[in-house]
């Protein structure tokens, strides 16, 4: 009964089912055929953690050799599906779970977006829902044997992030990629996801400043329209001791090919920008290398 | 609907408070202690405690990054430039308050007096509320799940003592989620004019806008229009305009068609933006005969009219 201090023994019953050793064991089992697992942070909204999850899984996957799953957890704004072409793809059950949607043999994919009869449609939940969601993704989903899962969030340090970092604990996790753009307002944010990281004994592969400067098509004169009035990501993981990945460039092929819901990567293969997330996928690619998953890791205390 | 978890056992039901699916709705104790038939009394009290604040405007936007927080801020400052005009903002962004930075009132610390908290006041007429205030550091994550961050926002509404305010801004964090119905579930006996919702030109902001579209409509919040940022950007040595997230859907133009919602102004990429949100200053004094400027005060006349 709901008591005046304390937890109720509905209360205790709730936080055991949803975060229980039980579940978390589940979670570890399910996701022992998936090698690597990174997620996609950042504390500011809109500075490219989907764009980049999308194009992260894209440019794993054009090794055919490479088993890719790109999962979406962010359940109010899900842009997966959009950006990956897979609007109105539908999820389908079989006897070992939920199927991803595959976007290639190797590279399949799961939102929220799926599940929704409309694009349009707003899935206005709030925490404990939005809970419940990323368990079923995280236990239910049959990935298969998946050499990278990536994991796409929301903006924020709040439910979404805990419970995956909750779900995820007895599974290794590699780490996380933070994504910025250069000024200030964002960058503070991002500290704050860096400190969330820390506090849940998250390990940080590297940042990633987006939107770094703009080259007019025209004269090619540079300009910095977020400028980094604090010296932008450099000096951020200067201060911070954390690698920086790479600076991508504002470039409008990128917004262009996301919302037809294509690789950037084959749109515009030649373009700096396009270089500059290669050069951030071997990054990470050699980080997760080099980090090799034991057999009974645990993530957090 | 979600307002309620799902599996809601109805508040008038013996199992009210009492069902696993009740955990971390904000009215659990309330239907387990049995008063579950009576609507939340804090939506009474924030309806008095805002009685003297002539208008509400809530500035929305499903997607994040677009611009909520340096609108929200400048629609404060265009309005406060008016020193008869009282002006009050609030950040509900518990996660990501920006709030405080963009103002320059970073460091500031809220005082409490006996008739509730002060907010902090930017000038005579212009007072700022945010959980950054409450923060030892900028830098400090607050790390809360939603049940908590609906307390926070409860407090921001109740206890707060605006005084005679025109106009209320309600800056919120991106999507559709506790703070949102927080918020609106507890305005909902006192009266908000609208919403302003934000975008960027590109489809997979317009696809956000719409939901968010759509949770106005359920909750009944009226839509004062839209507002599209980051819209085109004119190279200021050429002058070539570049569209650097291109509208392949034609943008928030369209989409106000389609809807049927006004479209308030479409406002350019301009590096003076982001460079006076990042030193806490108005752009609309620091670049004042920018066309970004111009957008911004014309949009802030068509919200307030």
């Amino acid at each position: 009964m709901g008591g005046a201090g304390g937890l109720s023994d509905s209360d205790r019953q709730w936080s055991e089912e949803a975060f229980s050793r039980r579940t978390i064991e589940e979670i570890k089992e399910k996701l022992k055929t998936v090698k690597h697992k990174i997620l996609v942070l950042s504390g500011k909204g809109g500075v490219g953690k989907s764009t980049f999850s999308a194009h992260l899984a894209h440019g794993l996957a054009e090794d055919e050799n490479t088993q890719v799953a790109l999962l979406d957890i962010d359940i109010c704004g899900p842009s997966i599906p959009k950006m990956m072409g897979l609007e109105g793809e539908q999820v389908h059950q079989s006897g070992s779970g939920w199927s991803p949607v595959f976007l290639e043999d190797n590279l399949g994919v799961m939102s929220v977006g799926f599940l929704l009869s409309s694009p349009d449609d707003a899935v206005i939940w709030r925490g404990p829902k939005k809970n419940g969601m990323i368990k079923q993704f995280l236990r239910d989903v049959d990935w298969g044997e998946v050499d990278y899962l990536i994991v796409d969030t929301p903006p924020g340090t709040s439910d979404e992030h805990l419970s995956a970092v909750q779900y995820l604990s007895a599974a290794h996790v590699d780490g996380a990629v933070i994504i910025t753009t250069p000024q200030e307002v964002s960058l503070q944010d991002v500290r704050k996801e860096i400190s969330f990281c820390h506090k849940v004994k998250l390990p940080i592969i590297g940042v990633v400043e987006n939107m770094s400067v703009f080259v007019c098509p025209k004269c090619k004169k540079e300009s910095q329209i977020f400028p980094p009035t604090t010296g932008g990501a450099e000096v951020l993981c200067q201060d911070l001791k954390i690698p920086l990945l790479g600076k991508v460039p504002l470039d409008p092929h990128i917004g262009k090919s996301c919302d037809k819901g294509q690789s950037f990567l084959i749109d515009a293969p030649d373009s700096p920008a396009a270089l500059a997330y290669r050069g951030i996928i071997q990054k990470i690619q050699e980080f997760c290398g080099l980090h090799q998953p034991k057999e009974e890791h645990l993530i957090s205390s």
